[in-house]
């Protein structure tokens, strides 16, 4: 039975009746022509500057792989002669400016591969390269085991006589990286090697983590800026990574026309599974290296924004339906 | 000894014998049987079994079942996602499904408990003993006092009244408010007390419990002095659980069906099993769906081999690969390859679309209780949703098959003509006009002569005698009863003596009854009630008793009622009512062929004819009947046939009296709600048990005939080869003329024969006709029609409206089944998906209601597949770049979270208050409703559509990135380098703003709960991602994305890549809307163009104001909008006079009247 006190009237809320206020946009060409332009001049503007600006950068390639078509460091492609050392000489015809970033790249290197990083079930995230004898590598990993080892040497030929080039090798891998995510175990006596007791080299090291770079004591073990650039897998098969800087001395504002020669420690093999090195020297921008795509997407669609508005102007005016009246 | 124990099978016998107060048989082989407790259990689940069953019911679904199954996967095999990026999400919808129905089913337990611990008061051992309603047994004497529910399905014994008679309502069982009289059998009667229930001998054998609340058939055996005396029940002497005493102060009843077995707990509905046309396109896409994860799967196994083939991808020295891979056998292998494909494509299947659908139907429903417009004020009655699953279906019906009595007629039944013995007569101002006498009599009745008339004309004008038997019959032959106000029902029912209380008021389970009675009351001729045994009415003022002898009660097959009557002199009558069908073929006196004459008249002009007639009994004759009917009466096989046997054998040579009209009023604006039915593309059909003239009368004054169609009649056909030659002609007839609209009358009859050989050539003659009209229909023919429409080649989707018990199959049988809150009852209500007041408010309830939630549900299915393409297909198109080594493209967390956090509520809160077009736009233009009718928005062209989108978006994004990422430079001013991690999370930054953008796109009603969760979420993702990233998770084994978000933002080239990459997915999308809406707009575009035309469109209220000027530019208003500017007095009116669809405005329909005060 109904109560008769109590009334079932639903409540006369905006809410209820579903009369919230609320914006209602048309997708009408009023908007949209006017917007288009609008949006498409702007992308067109930035589009220019993003071009030019990637323009202004130099970047400046060699492939020093030894097969094929680079000529270059042909000698050490035999795996037998190691180690083996080939030179690169180029001219620089202008100033190039600084600071230049000294790269090495490699094609048809996967390092997205499933099981080649940590990607491996926690149990087995090391294999195979967990263990090497039953002893623990440290570290471990088929990336660590990888770790590119070609090293560069850049040299100024002023007046015939070599003179370095002073490479920096800090800063170059994330500074998140170096001081936050990566530890080295705790030294023991005050000896980094002594931390690592117990474990081994990984199986392709020429010398053991905690002796990664004599220069520099600060750079070992696992806070190894090389090691840490190694670390952080690409995402594509042909990719860069940064080696050095040069932001010293002389040559912080860039490398003055001249003769330099790169010397190469050619140690790293990549002939069987085709793959190509090459390095690289490039200056960068705000907005990182030369990089057409920025500007190109956005002067396609700038254009494309531009174009359309005026085909929908065309339609607009050509099949205007009678229910329009604005 | 075993056997008394009972171990015996329980109770197979067809009756069940139960012992008043448990009293068993001294001596003998007494078997007790076994009943079940008086314990209602509406509960599903307990405690203990909460878990296992829920689960299980759950995994029968066959979504859940699959994301079980790829979590068991991921947990066998080497997968290359964690168990945990499909186990939480499937977690989550698991729990938010098992929260609400464990909510629900506590809600039930304790509804239960309250029940089953309800005091009661039970006779044990000569006194009144108080305990549990779950504690009552079978045989257990239970006193019930005024006001309260019974317990259980109880016999009454006695109650307060020397009569044994007692008043109930059924208000909550059936719905019928009237007041019922119970009695008990007089040897019973007269045990009014505690100790002397104590001393009865009885017992009682009855029918097994069943569900049926209207039947009951077993006998009372009470042993008096060593002598049983055997006494019939029937309906009557029962008292269901759930009814209420009324009128009585106690009484004592013996429990015969307790708990579960009651006929209340019987009548339990299970849930309707419909589900909507959008639910199966559902499933069809997730079957495509499931095939485009196979394939990919597929794609992705084989070209991994074959690029594997080449040892210098399978093993290069800097990724050996470890001893158990080198060792496993191939074919392994292969199927592990294949199912952790599998795994890493799942995604594509949106694993909340069913979880988000279901909140959606289920708050979205609310909406329709809350209407204002769909509450009827007179009725205190508000909409009412029974099931959630078919909200979207409203918005689809293309037929609907509407009952015509109480549903499009009020079902208030005012008495207007009636013939005696072949005059006709009409009522005016309470008194009988024999017709052509009418002009004179409206001359001289004055206000004062009409204060007056009754007595006046009572004194003045004696009625013949013809006049009287025929007041007399209709007064007496009927089941009405009588209720006082301010009954305290303490033995005073009847308080005045005279008879003429101003608080009498009459409650009959039939409004032609009551409405009959009223009428003779007007007339002279009242009925003051039923007193012990006599009936007594007052003619003019004389009380005259007739001793009650029998009622032979109403039922659909005889479509008649009598009683038997001992008249004051002695004479024994019968008086009969009923159909004109079911009485003359039995007259044999009277002026038979002038009253069929009138009949059919009355039923032109659309009243609702019954036909009484009367018969008198010699005393050998009447002896014949009272044996054959006793005889029937305490029958216990057989009882219904056997009845209807002896009722035939009295209901005969008749003595035709009359008939009486009765006017049906029609509801207020069913033509306005037809004809906006009929412009929004819906058919109408009116199926009804009325006579042919009646209904096609109704139907014209309803609209659903209109006086230029051309009606077609397929009546009165006797053989199949007649009807099949009619229909013929008919098709013949539609064909040559088209031009005209034609109507289609079908009477049940025909129907049958013609759906016996020619359903197919009928259905094409019902379709090609604008309104079709189905008269004299069983119930069951009416769910044949149905059904009949539904499996037709086109599967149209049908909604039956109704009120009655009749309608109850046809509701059923229909896609959507509506009940109407009338005054037959409760049963359609209760076995409808939504019940409403009226039948008006059809209209708002499909083209509104229906309307935004097909275009909400529509847009939300075809969104989550569309986003889950976009989410998945980088992924796939990742591994032609990782030598298909299943690497995943993406964060786990971000794989995890993407459905159940970032891209979540947006979609939710646009699917609950999207409006395309404003409520009361929809409205007035019924024919927007026309543009989603066939399920279009969810065509396999729009699928396709939105699922090519989502390719396509998801290839600007992976190759957007790509372009981005591979000319192997540096991104960043300090040359450093991204890795893998920093380019999946670029691509799903992407991707989350272009997915939440383009539901922005879509939006059109912006509340500021869709700005909230629009933008919310995609501030969410970024915070969420800040700190995801920036904190060293000591549980995660790999901190891969450690700072990899903050680098990523840290590049300037990143931000512009993210802005061109959205920008460009989102351009193509606008063109293609804005060229569509312009070339080819549908009505419902038009529709928002002139409401958007206004700038802000009217919010709060139906009644705006014109706006004078309109001299803001396009970019102006743009910019009011987007600030937000609204201006209340701006508003402007929504739509013009100048609107192009339709010169008449029909918003009329439900303008409540606090709206239309405003204006």
């Amino acid at each position: 039975m109904k109560n008769q006190g109590t009334t079932n009237r639903p409540d006369n809320t905006a809410f209820d009746q579903q009369r919230l206020p609320a914006w209602q946009p048309v997708l009408s060409a009023g908007i949209v022509i006017p917007g288009f332009l609008l949006v498409g001049l702007a992308f067109i503007g930035i589009g220019v500057a993003l071009f030019v600006t990637s323009r202004s950068i130099q970047v400046l390639e060699n492939d020093y792989t030894g097969t094929g078509s680079s000529v270059h460091c042909s000698e050490c492609v035999n795996p037998k002669t190691t180690p083996c050392t080939c030179q690169l000489n180029f001219s620089l015809s202008a100033l190039f400016q600084g600071p230049v970033f000294l790269y090495y790249g490699l094609s048809n290197y996967f390092q997205n591969v499933r099981g080649y990083g940590s990607l491996r079930r926690p149990s087995s995230s090391c294999a195979p390269y967990q263990y090497d004898q039953n002893t623990t590598i440290a570290p471990c990993g088929s990336v660590a085991n990888s770790m590119f080892n070609d090293t560069f040497t850049l040299y100024q030929l002023v007046n015939a006589t070599r003179k370095t080039v002073p490479l920096d090798g800090k800063g170059i891998a994330w500074w998140t990286d170096y001081n936050i995510k990566f530890r080295n175990p705790p030294e023991v006596d005050g000896s980094l090697a002594a931390a690592f007791n117990g474990t081994v080299k990984p199986v392709n090291w020429p010398k053991p983590v905690y002796d990664l770079d004599p220069t520099n004591p600060a750079n070992n073990g696992f806070l190894n800026q090389d090691f840490l650039v190694w670390m952080r897998t690409a995402a594509l098969p042909d990719f860069w990574k940064l080696y050095r800087r040069i932001t010293e001395g002389e040559y912080a504002s860039g490398l003055p026309a001249g003769n330099y020669t790169l010397e190469i420690q050619y140690n790293y093999p990549v002939a069987n599974f085709a793959g190509r090195k090459s390095v690289i020297f490039s200056n960068t921008s705000w907005m990182g290296g030369k990089n057409q795509f920025l500007g190109i997407a956005y002067l396609v669609t700038g254009s494309l924004c531009v174009v359309m508005s005026a085909v929908m102007l065309i339609v607009y005016a050509k099949f205007n339906s009678p229910d329009e009246d604005f | 000894m075993r056997e008394q124990l009972g171990f015996d099978p329980p109770h197979q016998s067809d009756t069940r014998t139960v012992y008043i107060a448990n009293h068993f048989p001294q001596h003998g082989h007494y078997v007790p049987q076994r009943f079940a407790d008086n314990r209602i259990i509406s509960s599903k689940y307990t405690v203990w079994n909460f878990v296992p069953k829920n689960l299980f019911e759950q995994f029968r679904r066959i979504a859940n079942f699959y994301f079980l199954i790829i979590f068991l996967v991921q947990l066998m095999i080497d997968t290359p996602t964690s168990p945990v990026t499909s186990g939480l999400p499937l977690f989550f919808v698991i729990t938010v499904t098992a929260i609400k129905q464990g909510y629900e089913d506590w809600l039930r337990h304790k509804a239960d408990n309250e029940v089953n611990g309800a005091p009661v008061f039970v006779v044990r051992s000569g006194s009144l003993v108080q305990t549990r309603s779950k504690s009552i047994r079978v045989g257990d004497i239970v006193r019930v006092a005024k006001d309260e529910t019974f317990p259980a399905d109880l016999v009454l014994l006695s109650s307060d009244r020397i009569s044994g008679t007692c008043h109930i309502t059924t208000a909550s069982l059936d719905g019928e408010t009237n007041l019922k009289t119970h009695c008990a059998v007089p040897e019973t009667a007269v045990c009014q007390t505690a100790s002397k229930l104590e001393g009865l001998q009885a017992m009682v054998e009855c029918q097994q419990p069943e569900a049926d609340l209207y039947r009951f058939v077993g006998r009372l055996t009470v042993k008096q002095n060593e002598e049983e005396i055997v006494r019939p029940l029937g309906p009557e002497n029962l008292l269901l659980r759930g009814a209420r005493l009324k009128n009585t102060r106690e009484i004592f009843g013996v429990a015969v069906y307790t708990g579960m077995e009651t006929k209340m707990a019987l009548n339990y509905k299970s849930k309707s099993q419909k589900r909507s046309a959008v639910e199966k396109s559902m499933n069809t896409f997730l079957i495509i769906y499931l095939g485009i994860l196979l394939l990919e799967a597929t794609l992705s196994t084989i070209l991994k081999y074959a690029w594997q083939a080449n040892s210098q991808w399978d093993e290069p020295f800097y990724n050996r690969k470890t001893e158990q891979e080198k060792n496993s056998s191939q074919i392994l292998k292969f199927i592990s390859d294949f199912l952790a494909f599998l795994v890493l494509y799942n995604f594509i299947i949106p694993i909340s679309l069913y979880v988000t659908v279901e909140m959606q139907k289920f708050l979205g429903s609310f909406f329709i209780g809350w209407d204002l417009d769909l509450y009827h004020e007179e009725s205190n009655e508000k909409a009412q949703v029974n099931t959630s699953d078919l909200n979207e279906e409203l918005g689809q019906v293309e037929y609907v098959l509407t009952d015509k009595t109480g549903t499009l007629t009020e079902n208030e039944m005012q008495f207007r003509e009636c013939s005696i013995n072949g005059i006709k007569y009409q009522e005016i101002n309470g008194r009988l006009v024999p017709e052509g006498m009418t002009d004179d009599l409206l001359g001289e009745s004055s206000p004062h002569l009409q204060l007056h008339s009754q007595q006046v004309f009572g004194t003045l004008l004696r009625l013949s005698s013809e006049e009287e038997l025929f007041l007399k019959a209709v007064s007496l032959c009927h089941t009405v009863q009588i209720s006082y106000d301010q009954t305290d029902g303490l033995g005073k029912s009847f308080p005045q003596a005279n008879g003429s209380s101003p608080h009498m008021e009459y409650y009959a389970s039939s409004p032609d009854e009551k409405a009959l009675v009223e009428a003779t009351k007007r007339m002279g001729v009242t009925f003051t009630g039923i007193k012990g045994e006599n009936m007594e009415i007052k003619t003019f003022g004389r009380l005259e008793k007739y001793k009650l002898l029998h009622v032979l009660e109403f039922d659909a097959n005889r479509r008649r009622m009598s009683v038997l009557l001992q008249a004051p002199s002695g004479v024994k009558l019968l008086f009969t009512k009923g159909a004109e069908s079911s009485i003359l073929p039995y007259a044999i006196s009277g002026s038979i062929e002038k009253t069929k004459l009138h009949v059919d008249e009355f039923a032109m002009k659309g009243l609702r004819t019954l036909v009484v007639a009367c018969r008198r009994f010699s005393s050998e004759e009447y002896e014949e009947v009272d044996r054959r009917l006793h005889e029937a009466r305490t029958a216990l096989q057989h009882r219904d046939e056997r009845l209807a046997e002896a009722f035939d054998f009295i209901e005969r040579d008749l003595e035709l009296l009359g008939a009486t009209g009765v006017e049906d009023k029609l509801q207020e604006k069913v033509q306005e709600t037809i004809e906006a039915l009929c412009l929004a593309g819906i058919k109408v059909w009116v199926l009804t048990g009325d006579k042919q003239e009646t209904a096609v009368s109704v139907s014209l004054s309803c609209g659903h005939f209109h006086r230029t169609m051309n009606i077609l009649e397929l009546v009165q056909q006797k053989s199949d080869s007649e009807c099949t030659d009619q229909l013929r002609k008919l098709a013949r007839r539609i064909r040559e003329d088209h031009v005209i609209q034609h109507g289609l009358v079908v009477d049940g009859v025909s129907l049958s024969l013609a759906l016996r050989g020619q359903e197919k050539l009928f259905m094409e003659v019902c379709k090609s006709c604008t309104a079709v009209l189905c008269c004299r229909m069983a119930p069951l023919q009416k769910a044949k029609v149905v059904r009949l429409l539904k499996t037709s080649p086109e599967k149209p989707i049908t909604l039956a409206v109704g009120d009655g018990a009749n309608d109850v199959s046809m509701i059923q049988e229909a896609h959507v089944g509506i009940g109407i809150m009338g005054k037959e009852g409760r049963q359609a209500v209760g076995n409808s998906d939504y019940a409403i007041a009226r039948f008006k408010f059809l209209a708002k309830l499909l083209l509104v209601h229906g309307h935004c939630y097909y275009i909400r549900i529509a847009t939300l299915v075809q969104y989550f597949f569309y986003k889950n393409v976009c989410f998945i297909t980088p992924q796939f198109l990742y591994q032609f770049f990782c030598l298909f080594s299943q690497q995943t493209l993406y964060d786990s967390v971000y794989l995890t979270l993407y459905n159940i956090c970032f891209t979540s509520l947006p979609i939710l809160v646009y699917s609950l208050f999207e409006q395309l077009v404003q409520p009361h736009v929809l409205q007035s233009k019924p024919a927007l409703y026309r543009d989603i009718s066939k399920n279009s928005l969810l065509s396999m062209k729009t699928f396709l559509c939105w699922t090519l989108m989502g390719f396509g978006h998801a290839f600007f994004f992976f190759f957007g990135c790509y372009l981005l990422m591979h000319e192997d430079t540096s991104l960043m001013g300090n040359g450093q380098m991204f890795g893998n991690w920093t380019f999946g999370t670029l691509v799903f930054t992407v991707m989350v703003i272009t997915v939440t953008l383009k539901l922005a796109l879509e939006t059109h009603f912006w509340t500021w709960m869709n700005h909230f969760v629009t933008w919310g979420s995609i501030a969410f993702y970024f915070i969420f991602s800040f700190f995801y990233g920036g904190i060293l998770w000591p549980f995660l084994h790999t901190q891969d994305m450690y700072c990899v978000f903050v680098e990523l933002l840290s590049s300037g080239s990143v931000w512009f890549a993210i802005i061109v990459i959205v920008i460009s997915c989102l351009v193509p999308d606008i063109i293609k809307k804005v060229f569509y809406r312009h070339l080819w707009p549908t009505s419902t575009q038009m529709s928002q163009l002139i409401e958007g035309d206004s700038g802000v469109s009217c919010v709060d209220s139906m009644c705006c104001f014109s706006e004078g000027e309109r001299q803001h530019s396009w970019v102006g208003q743009a910019m009011e909008r987007t600030l937000g500017r609204w201006d209340p007095t701006r508003i402007s009116r929504s739509w013009r006079t100048s609107d192009p669809f339709y010169p008449s405005d029909r918003s009329i329909l439900t303008l409540s009247s606090m709206e239309a005060s405003h204006c």
